[in-house]
């Protein structure tokens, strides 16, 4: 068990803060995907009321390294034992939308196991678990943006949406950024996957390109020799309408 | 690589799926937003969560965000509330759709054009199903700085009652809030 997660403080410096920038049409999900079961139920049906930003939606909380535990990057050194799976490491750089590192944000990681397994009480797929992978992580990212985690390849999995439905094996993400409205929570992919086609949640994107920014990509030079293949995953958070003048 | 390309585009979201609680609730949800040190007026707010067939959803997150007692985001280190004040809070639904907080009424925050905005709670709604995160603000219902507040005034006047928490009658300080993702009385929700 880890200690509860605690933010350090608020959000300073509001003196140079200005509203970001709204998404681009197509760039983001479509939250009501027939396609995908589970929207027609829970996404809303009326539009949504643009809200100017105000001092609420500019601030967000902060998070520290009072917050990660030593082994929270390795999700393969855990438990006493070695997870069984293929040996990855998934780095990258958190951006904003003018291409500028957020430093110091926390990134939080989870997901099946190799046998596309989840430890979690309610995934009833008949998969073996492994004693020796919970799959969840987290990291913050460093001066420059970077974060990196070792864990192992997560495995594909059915689920009941249509028949003989499964998703492609991805690892889930979660990001806080510097505000309220910065917070994204999305999912991984790995290059060249055949269930891609067919899965509604990554083909509720409508933009391709866009479906394609939640590909990783491997990488041979974040690859350790004879022990982990290195995949490349960089993720852009909105940016400001202006940007304050640097320092 | 992004890098290469200069393509800066946000990051499109997905779903949580159902099990989010492995990442961040089983032992990362924070129920408590002020610690016992904070000042202010000390409430607790359920949240329940309904479908567009007004069943409970029992695999969502709630987010909170919120001022402290003063109306400011700034607290933390060089303020009197310390880390008594996380103004941070989530929670995993239950069963039975619902979460509840301890944490305080926040104070008036400035708004646009020299308003100041009534006391609100700034709150996501993640889960399965939910493909983009939900935002939307929790206000307390028989507040008076409600009839002057610049966003409460975004609202086309017979929804903003969605966004009212009610005092709950078993309870000294209890608040009840539910949030309706789809259908005739839904949630007002807002594009941030």
């Amino acid at each position: 068990m880890s200690s509860p997660l605690i933010p350090a403080k608020g959000k300073p410096s509001s003196g140079l803060l200005s509203g970001f920038r709204r998404h681009e049409p197509g760039t983001q999900p479509d939250s009501f995907y027939p396609a995908y079961r589970a929207t027609r139920l829970r996404a809303p049906s009326q539009p949504l009321i643009f809200l100017p930003h105000t001092l609420s939606e500019m601030t967000g909380p902060v998070f520290g390294h009072s917050d990660i535990r030593a082994n929270d990057h390795d999700l393969t050194v855990q438990h006493s034992g070695e997870p069984l799976g293929e040996r990855i490491i998934v780095s990258g750089r958190v951006l904003d939308g003018d291409g500028h590192a957020v430093p110091n944000t926390l990134v939080e990681i989870w997901q099946a196991n190799a046998a596309g397994r989840y430890a979690h009480a309610k995934d009833d797929h008949p998969a073996p678990l492994d004693p020796n992978f919970t799959g969840t992580g987290r990291a913050l990212t460093d001066d420059r943006g970077f974060y990196s985690f070792m864990t192992i390849k997560p495995g594909a999995y059915p689920w009941r949406n249509h028949d003989n439905a499964w998703r492609p094996a991805h690892i889930h993400f979660s990001l806080f950024g510097p505000a309220f409205v910065t917070r994204l929570v999305t999912q991984m992919y790995f290059p060249g996957d055949p269930l891609f086609a067919y899965d509604p949640i990554l083909q509720s994107i409508p933009d391709e390109k866009a479906r394609q920014r939640l590909v990783s990509k491997f990488d041979l030079d974040t690859t350790t020799p004879e022990w982990a293949l290195g995949y490349r995953f960089d993720i852009v958070l909105r940016g400001r309408v202006s940007t304050p003048l640097e320092r | 690589m992004t890098n290469c390309t200069m393509d800066w585009t946000p990051t499109p979201s997905q779903t949580t799926g159902p099990y989010l609680h492995l990442g961040l609730t089983d032992s990362r949800s924070i129920s408590r937003v002020a610690n016992p040190g904070a000042n202010g007026e000390r409430v607790w707010i359920t949240f329940r969560v309904l479908d567009g067939e007004e069943a409970p959803v029992p695999d969502a997150m709630i987010e909170l965000w919120q001022a402290n007692s003063e109306g400011n985001y700034e607290f933390g280190d060089g303020t009197s509330d310390g880390a008594a004040f996380a103004g941070f809070g989530r929670m995993a639904t239950a069963e039975d759709g619902s979460c509840t907080f301890e944490t305080i009424k926040p104070g008036r925050v400035p708004g646009p054009r020299e308003t100041t905005q009534a006391p609100h709670i700034n709150v996501s709604v993640l889960g399965r199903g939910i493909l983009n995160r939900l935002s939307t603000r929790l206000y307390f219902a028989g507040e008076p700085a409600n009839a002057t507040d610049p966003v409460l005034a975004l609202v086309p006047e017979d929804r903003r009652a969605t966004l009212l928490a009610q005092q709950d009658s078993n309870r000294a300080g209890g608040w009840i809030f539910d949030i309706r993702l789809r259908g005739e009385s839904e949630t007002v929700f807002f594009d941030v």
